[in-house]
């Protein structure tokens, strides 16, 4: 067993792109669920919406990057409204559903063949990149340390994607500690009330799940940069590691997501090096390397129920705040 | 309908009686029904509610007081029937317009706001605040000062409210009955014209029922009007200027709350559910019963109360 492959590979997750993606989809998820009370099960069709969006505008259209970009953000914002107009009257589980539906709607839709020629179908579409990576400032070679030594376009992708995640967690934590912070705070204790103290609850309901969605849709565009876009990449499972994640972090909070998505990589794939590496060499020898791959989300899992069982307000939550029964 | 003793009343512009005409009204309603199924839960013709006065809602269980308040407010929409607050028509207009609109209600069951603390409370009350704009909110300078105007408002009515000492703590830590003044604090911040008490006794310990009713006729002294719906008569009896009773959905009986309480539609109204009931032996009473007492021996029989009128 290779320990400095496996640490080395485990290490530089807290930096890769992905690990950028799901931490901007975590913020998503944190101001729709964790500041709003929104229960939004469905972040993986806004991060497909963006990935097929970015994609299509630029392969199909052949937009420049920034119009792709802002192609992906209006993309979610309608998504987010279709979602939101019908639902956010009703009760908070009646999102859940019509939103976990949605994401699933968006998976089937762009891997029909029907539509082939336009997403790609179940293979997906690739060599969206090319001007994306024609825009990289940094001349060619090999930068960094250690773990951390990337090409110049891993850098740049990376440069781009935590810059995002960056931003959005200023917007976020602006956002939330103004006035308006403090209406959709109240909204996610009683809406009732909120309403009785003279606040469009519906609107700030709608602002919340489009703010979320956008950066939802973000994390889908950083997602792809480094591979190709592949419906099977955004089921349900997408959306529970983004909420595992979360709670991982603590929901509300300002590090939370960013925090919790660099642990959530690292363990995950630590777990995984030293699993196939234990079944490689031999030690173990009960498992195949195939089920050595899966083995690594039962871990996940059992890692997430001991989580919200010890700790349930995560790393960076108030202790306090779980102790009522609100 | 009703036989109220007092034909005439300073705040009433003509007779005393259900549905009867005020001097000068905060709210008319007109023909507001609220069908459930086949139950009418609500059947009001025609009710005003008198400016700059504690107008009670009383009547027994299950008799709509609660369905027209959420109907008023815009909590629930009617099948039928209009009303306007302060002139201005407010049928079917959401419930945060008539929040703004100036007419705040508190709730049966407190609404308070558990994981935010007390201040935020009170600051989500406020009006105004340009820093609810999803854009202005980014910007803090824009916001910043009236920010601070409305923390000093909300700490001087906690200051009033006795609940300074804990601004700063989650409002879920507060007991029942704090919420229940938390609550009515957070309705003040917005200034409103009309506040709407849902039962704000339930559940509030007695030694903290002498300072809400001092809350509540302070807010008549700054000039507010009242409305609120109580199962507490010694509340009505000792804050309220005004008193309207329903029952079955419809107003059955109003006035002040000296004689309104011995009105006989009041009395069948309160002891109606008990007709049935194996009747037991009770003293002829001298003085007229009223509902408190009627609601107190319930088991009262029917004739010896018409023996005493």
């Amino acid at each position: 067993m290779d320990w400095g492959t496996i640490l080395g590979n485990a290490i530089s997750q807290i930096a890769s792109p992905t690990t950028a993606a799901y931490a901007l989809a975590a913020i998503g998820i944190s101001v729709h669920f964790g500041y709003t009370g929104l229960l939004n099960f469905g972040q993986a069709g806004f991060m497909a919406i963006g990935a097929y969006a970015f994609a299509i505008a630029t392969l199909g259209f052949g937009w420049p990057v920034w119009a792709a970009l802002l192609m992906v953000i209006l993309a979610s914002v309608v998504f987010a409204f279709i979602l939101g107009l019908p639902t956010l009257r009703l009760r908070a589980d009646y999102l859940a559903i019509v939103t976990i539906a949605a994401a699933e709607i968006v998976r089937y839709v762009v891997s029909t063949t029907g539509l082939t020629p336009v997403t790609g179908g179940a293979s997906g579409l690739s060599g969206f990149s090319g001007g994306f990576y024609a825009l990289n400032p940094i001349p060619e070679g090999t930068y960094g340390f250690g773990p951390f030594t990337y090409t110049a376009d891993g850098w740049w992708v990376r440069i781009v994607g935590w810059t995002l995640v960056a931003i959005a967690t200023v917007l976020v934590w602006l956002l939330m500690r103004s006035p308006w912070g403090r209406v959709v705070k109240g909204i996610r204790e009683d809406e009732d009330a909120v309403r009785s103290l003279g606040k469009n609850v519906y609107s700030y309901k709608m602002q919340s799940l489009v703010l979320g969605g956008v950066l939802g849709g973000l994390a889908g565009f950083v997602f792809i940069l480094p591979r190709a876009v592949q419906p099977g990449n955004y089921g349900t499972a997408l959306t529970f590691f983004i909420y595992t994640l979360l709670l991982l972090g603590g929901a509300a909070t300002v590090f939370g997501p960013i925090v919790g998505a660099m642990i959530f990589w690292v363990v995950l794939s630590l777990s995984n090096g030293i699993i196939v590496g234990l079944v490689e060499s031999g030690i173990v020898s009960f498992l195949t390397p195939d089920q050595a791959g899966q083995i690594r989300f039962i871990i996940v899992g059992v890692a997430l129920m001991l989580l919200v069982i010890f700790r349930p307000q995560g790393i960076f939550g108030n202790k306090k705040e779980l102790s009522f029964s609100v | 309908m009703s036989d109220t003793a007092v034909a005439s009343h300073p705040l009433v512009d003509g007779a005393v009686g259900p549905g009867c005409k005020k001097v000068d009204p905060i709210v008319v309603a007109d023909g507001v029904t609220r069908q459930f199924g086949g139950l009418k839960a609500v059947d009001v013709e025609h009710v005003e509610i008198p400016r700059g006065q504690i107008t009670a809602l009383i009547g027994p269980n299950g008799a709509g007081k609660t369905t027209f308040f959420n109907l008023l407010t815009g909590f629930d929409k009617p099948n039928t029937g209009s009303w306007s607050f302060e002139g201005r028509s407010l049928a079917r207009v959401p419930a945060f317009k008539v929040a703004r609109a100036g007419m705040v209600r508190t709730f049966q069951l407190t609404k308070s706001l558990g994981r935010l603390t007390v201040l935020q409370n009170m600051l989500l009350g406020a009006t105004k605040q340009g820093g609810e704009n999803f854009f202005t909110a980014i910007v803090k300078p824009l916001w910043a000062k009236r920010e601070d105007e409305i923390t000093k408002r909300a700490e001087d009515l906690l200051t009033r409210f006795k609940l300074d000492a804990k601004k700063d703590d989650y409002a879920a830590s507060l007991s029942g009955g704090q919420r229940k003044l938390l609550e009515m604090a957070r309705a003040l911040m917005s200034e409103p014209t009309l506040v709407m008490l849902d039962e704000p006794m339930a559940g509030v310990n007695p030694a903290l029922t002498q300072s809400l009713l001092g809350h509540i006729r302070g807010l008549k002294e700054e000039g507010m009007s009242v409305l609120f719906v109580e199962h507490d008569m010694h509340m009505v009896r000792h804050i309220s200027d005004w008193v309207i009773v329903m029952a079955e959905g419809r107003i059955v009986a109003e006035g002040p709350p000296e004689t309104v309480m011995t009105d006989q539609a009041v009395i069948d109204a309160y002891l109606g559910a008990h007709h049935d009931e194996d009747l037991g032996e009770m003293e002829v009473e001298l003085d007229l019963p009223t509902v408190e007492e009627a609601e107190a021996a319930a088991e009262k029989k029917h004739e010896q109360q018409e023996g005493n009128h």
